[in-house]
């Protein structure tokens, strides 16, 4: 069986278990035309265009260096963080151009959670960890905040392994458990869209299952972006992926038909792990 | 198939040769690097024994400081309990005047030293720490590369100042200024000096306070901006709270060279051992009186040659009781990370 048949295989199957309402019409939350990126000399993102469609899950693929994780921290602006950063061209979300300078970062992490590729929390308790931020946002009320932190933990499906120890610091968990809490963390305000940076590359086996399942869960209320370089995750639980090489969009389409049938000899080669 | 073969025929050397892995290097010279690494051991047969005598070394250095801290702390204590002999502990606690130098009616209470010492730490602390925090989070959250390198260069220098230069700015600028505004301020008092030793620890806590700072993890910043906190929301709620303990510790660490800072307070802050809250009036610390005791001519064996190891004595205890307090803080509040 080649590589092509085992994965569509496994879509079908994947399908099948979701068991997909047909999407009725579902507006674009990030439409992308034309972005360009450099770091100092290097293009890192050319040409890039791309539309995501909300309470989906985009996969972006492509091998260690393809401009994925660039791509995917420009949507939040975090890869202002990192110096001579310019752009140009246009990422509107929800209709408005995130790469105005009017448009405050801050806002829009707000409405954007992201999950990074290593766990990240808090040096603080884990109530602490997920009351932050609707703390820094002015939610003090010390009721809502607990049901906020249980409802957030509850919907990263770690609520039972943590309920007992909220008030002990974060890094006593495992690493599968502080990536869940940093989902919580970030389902705490609510936001409406989640960035995931390849959020399973750090964890085990096991771990990485549940947060798949965690992403499958997820989508019902939130449009979820996720970088990956595992193509049988992309698989198994996008219902788009784009496809990155060398800063360009090579392939975006239904995940179905990139993985069964892509269009461009690289993507298939990619897919079929002839390079990356 | 024809892949396989290339690399069965790559390895086959390797598993061909056990034991001594022979090159050729031109034509004819042959040479085993096991062979030479052999040889180089039986001439260096001695290496074992430096291996063997370094550590030795090494630990008798560490010994000297240690037996040197030993000494220090024996001769304080040999000598305090002699003064403690001719002067009762009561009277050394209680008593409200330090006042040494009378033939008839001498009084050594140390708390007026203590409460000169407070007084200049305190007003030292009023200032420091708050320039010092607000120089480290610039430094460590905001500042470009290039004026961190040109501030931190600068607060060295500063921290390098000899202490009787800063001494001399405190009486002869700092002072006089401050009498312009307080017409009441003595000439000698408390509060220059407590400023000037402030202005002297405040590159020691910004410098060891970014560099806590500064190792919080980037990936905790980036966790805080990507829920939307500011860059204040940031450094405030998520990286002082992390780098609490080193934050603590480099207070904590500033305040004891306050304590102990000689100097300064000899210069500008007098002599007059009083026991008040006013900084205004002329004082004395412990480490002012210890100079005025050197640089007299007390003689060998009187009660006043004495009462400076007893005072030393109370300086060694408040720096111990701070850094033992600096020990406990930055583990109750550490955050592992």
């Amino acid at each position: 069986m080649t590589a092509i048949q085992s994965i569509t295989e496994k879509i079908k199957k994947d399908s099948k278990l979701m068991n997909k309402p047909i999407a009725e019409q579902k507006e674009h939350v990030y439409e992308t035309s034309d972005l360009n990126l450099w770091y100092g000399e290097n293009h890192a993102l050319i040409n890039i265009n791309l539309d995501i469609t909300e309470n989906e899950v985009t996969a972006i693929i492509g091998p260690s260096g393809c401009g994925k994780s660039t791509y995917i921290k420009t949507l939040n602006r975090m890869i202002e963080l990192v110096p001579g950063v310019k752009t140009s061209g246009e990422i509107r979300y929800r209709g408005r151009n995130i790469l105005d300078k009017s448009y405050k970062a801050e806002d829009l992490r707000t409405r954007v959670g992201m999950v990074f590729q290593k766990p990240n929390p808090f040096p603080k308790s884990i109530f602490e960890n997920v009351a932050y931020g609707p703390k820094i946002h002015g939610i003090k009320n010390k009721k809502l905040l607990d049901e906020i932190v249980e409802k957030s933990l509850r919907g990263a499906a770690i609520w039972d392994e943590v309920k007992d120890r909220l008030n002990q610091n974060a890094y006593g968990l495992s690493g599968g458990q502080q990536q869940r809490l940093c989902i919580a963390r970030c389902l705490a305000i609510e936001p409406d869209v989640i960035l995931m940076d390849e959020p399973t590359s750090a964890l085990d086996p096991i771990s990485t299952l549940k947060v798949e399942e965690l992403v499958q869960e997820l989508k019902k209320e939130f449009s979820i972006i996720i970088v990956t370089h595992n193509m049988q995750q992309a698989a198994r639980i996008s219902d788009k992926t784009a496809f990155f090489l060398n800063g360009e969009v090579i392939e975006y389409k239904d995940t179905n038909t990139i993985f069964s049938n892509p269009t461009d000899k690289r993507t298939e080669d990619y897919i079929t792990g002839r390079f990356g | 198939m024809a892949e396989r073969e290339a690399d069965s025929l790559l390895f086959q050397p390797c598993l061909g040769w056990k034991g001594v892995f022979v090159l050729a290097l031109g034509n004819t010279e042959k040479y085993s690097v096991q062979q030479m690494i052999m040889d180089k051991k039986s001439k260096k047969s001695n290496r074992l024994n430096v291996e063997k005598i370094i550590p030795g070394l090494l630990l008798l250095t560490a010994i000297i400081s240690v037996l040197t801290t030993l000494g220090i702390v024996f001769t304080l204590i040999f000598e305090t309990f002699t003064f403690f002999d001719r002067v009762s502990l009561k009277e050394f606690f209680t008593a409200q005047k330090w006042y040494p130098f009378s033939e008839t009616s001498a009084s050594y209470g140390i708390m007026p030293l203590i409460s000169g010492t407070l007084k200049v730490t305190g007003i030292a602390a009023l200032v420091a720490v708050p320039i010092g925090l607000a120089t480290a989070i610039y430094l460590s959250e905001y500042a470009s590369e290039k004026t961190r390198r040109i501030i931190k260069p600068i607060l060295e220098v500063l921290a390098g100042i000899p202490t009787i230069v800063y001494g001399f700015f405190a009486l002869t600028f700092v002072t006089p200024i401050l009498r312009s505004f307080i017409p009441s301020l003595e000439i000698f008092n408390a509060l220059s000096p407590g400023i000037v030793v402030g202005i002297m620890i405040t590159p020691m806590i910004a410098s060891l306070s970014e560099d806590a700072m500064s190792s919080v993890p980037n990936s905790i910043k980036e966790g805080a901006f990507a829920l939307g906190a500011t860059k204040l929301e940031t450094a405030i709620k998520v990286i002082l709270p992390a780098a609490i303990s080193g934050i603590m510790a480099s207070i904590v660490l500033a305040l004891s060279r306050a304590i102990g800072e000689t100097m300064i307070v000899s210069v500008a802050g007098g002599s007059t051992p009083n026991l008040s809250t006013d900084v205004t009036s002329s004082i004395q610390t412990m480490t002012a009186y210890i100079v005025q005791v050197s640089t007299g001519d007390a003689g060998y064996g009187t009660t006043i040659y004495y009462s400076i190891y007893a005072v030393g004595m109370m300086l060694f205890l408040f720096t111990l009781a701070m850094n033992l307090f600096a020990q406990f803080i930055s583990r109750k509040f550490r955050e592992e990370y």
